[in-house]
């Protein structure tokens, strides 16, 4: 079978992220790399052909240029192929461009069943699972602390808003996992070099058969009116426990009438 | 005024508290309309009048409960269809941004996501989003299709504003997709006498530092004397410390309470993602040059075993 597995390209989170004059996010000044949690999503896809699924692996970014770093990291991490969608028109596009987008690339690719993370570490909307799957007409299997595939079936657990939910649908499916489930591997040297080897397919619009005006920041649904760095919080008092550190701090919330 | 339709998150009936923000917000910017889905209507009614809503669209059907979140937006994108309501806000909850992500899909609307605050604009709702782990403010605002909002906890304070609402029993034609995934099994999680962690005005959390499960009675007794809520960073939940539930941070709970109280938390960017819009932070940490210390308004270098059981025996002192 065939899984697809969706990875972003983004600002270090660890770095001082801001924005570009026109609201879109500035990718200049800050070093960029695979989003963290997306390497979840690697993990489990790996997982599941270790688990003995006979399945390709083929990962999917849509991004600038540069993105492709991030299908070489994961392609270093194992699986076979990737698919670079990169075009000037792309850029500034929100989550119903860049769903659609996505979602055209992975029919195109073909799938049984694609993966994604539980979100992405700079929009961190955690909505695209949803909305790719909305699309391509197939059931979401979504927020997964626990995966497995076995018999054409998709199952998980995952932590619903008021229960924990066992959770189950016949593939083709799309699903996204969250960061408990489970240490992502570090790539091997072996694993880096033979990365290099490894196809990596360059897709723009066209090949999608995507309408430049369908996406970008000018087809954008929603439109950023400003954004303003939070002032920084300045550091208030602090103090060394002496014996008396537990009383000085219930001083401090009395005065503040947190008592 | 436009009508406004607003998702209604609630436990058999039980109304959760960010809906009554989202009804509140939802006057700002016209009419608003609950949306209740699954069982319990008549227990919510009178409780989601009370807080302005001028009508309760009712979808009682067991796909509801029985499938996850497709059958929810089939409900409200058909509802929707037929009321062309100005604008829908619903909970940032997990369900909540799933639902309104396959609703924007549908109807071709633009989506906003974890607005903090919504307020009327010349080019309809005006959101406010708190973003890149809450360094910036985004002000923003939806220019295709019905705007879509999902909001946060604690996004405003609840206020009455009493209505009788006119109810209307909705027969949804499910999608052939509503009952793709199927939910197998539920299990309720542990209830506890402590706030919600998303709607506590004091939020207590332990890290590292707590150094065992059995410690993190430490961190507990200093919430019950404040009648706060207990936290965690993940390092203390994946050592299996305490439950993921209790998590903050980038991929736990965000929070933002009048107080925040962290005990053995090094701060590090992705457990600041979940605090950092906190009124007042206050830390207890050994090492005094623990990158919490930058964001509080008050610190203490020491033994969190020393400091913390000394003040909740302050606090229960003062009371
Ligand atoms: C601070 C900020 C706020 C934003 N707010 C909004 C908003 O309110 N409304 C809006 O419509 N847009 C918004 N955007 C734009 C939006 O983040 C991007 O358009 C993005 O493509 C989709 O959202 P996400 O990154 O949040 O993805 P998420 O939904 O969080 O991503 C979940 C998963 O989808 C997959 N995925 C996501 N993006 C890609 C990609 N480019 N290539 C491959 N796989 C991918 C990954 O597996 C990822 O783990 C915002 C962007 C930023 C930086
Ligand atoms: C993608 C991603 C998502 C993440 N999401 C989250 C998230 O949602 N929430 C989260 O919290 N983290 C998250 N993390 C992890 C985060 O990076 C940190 O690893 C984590 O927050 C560290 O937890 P900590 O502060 O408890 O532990 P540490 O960083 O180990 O800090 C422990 C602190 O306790 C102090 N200490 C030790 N003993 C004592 C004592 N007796 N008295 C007083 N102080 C003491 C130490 O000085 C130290 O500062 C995420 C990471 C990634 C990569």
């Amino acid at each position: 079978m065939k899984i697809v597995v969706c990875v972003k390209y983004v600002p270090d989170a660890t770095a001082d992220r801001g924005f570009n004059e026109d609201g879109t996010t500035d990718r200049e000044s800050v070093d960029s790399l695979l989003s963290e949690l997306d390497e979840y999503a690697i993990e489990q896809a790996l997982q599941i052909v270790e688990s003995g699924v006979e399945a390709e692996i083929t990962y999917l970014t849509v991004g600038p240029d540069d993105a492709r770093e991030a299908l070489r990291k994961a392609l270093a991490m194992g699986g076979d192929k990737a698919i670079h969608v990169s075009d000037d028109d792309i850029q500034g596009s929100d989550a119903l461009g860049t769903s659609l987008i996505l979602a055209k690339a992975i029919e195109k690719a073909g799938f049984d069943l694609v993966v994604c993370g539980m979100a992405s570490t700079d929009g961190a909307m955690g909505v695209l699972p949803a909305m790719i799957a909305e699309r391509l007409g197939v059931p979401q299997v979504t927020y997964l602390d626990e995966v497995s595939v076995e018999g054409g079936v998709v199952k998980g657990r995952r932590e619903g808003d008021v229960a924990s939910e066992t959770v189950e649908a016949s593939l083709p499916a799309v699903i996204s996992v969250t960061d408990r489930t489970g240490e992502a591997r570090f790539p091997s040297f072996k694993g880096i070099m033979a990365a290099k080897k490894k196809p990596v397919e360059e897709l723009d619009l066209d090949d999608l058969e995507i309408d430049s005006d369908e996406v970008g920041l000018s087809a954008s649904w929603s439109t950023v009116d400003a954004a303003t760095a939070r002032p920084a919080r300045t550091k208030g008092e602090v103090v060394t426990d002496e014996g008396e550190g537990g009383v000085q701090l219930a001083a401090f919330l009395a005065a503040k009438k947190f008592i | 005024m436009g009508e406004i339709l607003v998702l209604v998150d609630h436990v058999d009936g039980a109304v959760r508290k960010p809906t009554l923000e989202l009804l509140t917000l939802a006057r700002r910017i016209g009419e608003p309309s609950a949306v209740f889905l699954g069982k319990g209507a008549d227990a919510a009614t009178e409780t989601l009048g009370r807080y302005g809503a001028q009508k309760v669209y009712v979808v009682d059907a067991a796909e509801v409960d029985d499938y996850l979140v497709v059958p929810k937006a089939d409900a409200l994108a058909q509802i929707a269809e037929s009321a062309s309501p100005a604008a829908i806000l619903v909970p940032s909850s997990a369900d909540g941004r799933e639902i309104g992500a396959r609703v924007a899909v549908r109807l071709g609307s633009g989506l906003i996501t974890d607005a903090v605050d919504v307020v009327a604009g010349e080019n309809g709702p005006e959101t406010e989003q708190s973003v890149f782990a809450a360094t910036y403010q985004v002000r923003a605002h939806v220019t295709k299709g019905t705007p879509i909002i999902t909001v946060k906890p604690n996004a405003a304070t609840p206020e009455e504003a009493p209505a009788t609402p006119a109810v209307e029993a909705v027969s949804v034609t499910f999608s052939a997709a509503a009952t793709g995934t199927k939910i197998v099994a539920t299990a309720a999680r542990e209830k506890s006498d402590r706030p919600e962690l998303t709607e506590a005005d004091i939020v207590v959390s332990g890290g590292r530092g707590v150094n065992g499960a059995e410690n993190f009675v430490v961190i507990e007794r200093v919430a019950d004397a404040l009648g706060a809520a207990v936290g965690a960073s993940r390092a203390a939940v994946d050592a299996g410390w305490y439950p993921h539930s209790h998590q903050v941070g980038q991929t736990g709970t965000q929070v933002s309470p009048q107080l925040y109280i962290a005990a053995g938390i090094s701060g590090a960017i992705q457990h600041r993602a979940g605090m950092q819009t906190s009124k007042t932070i206050v830390a207890v940490n050994k090492d005094e040059d623990a990158p919490i210390f930058d964001l509080v308004d008050y610190g203490v270098v020491g033994d969190l075993f020393k400091v913390m059981p000394q003040l909740e025996e302050e606090i229960n002192k003062r009371k």
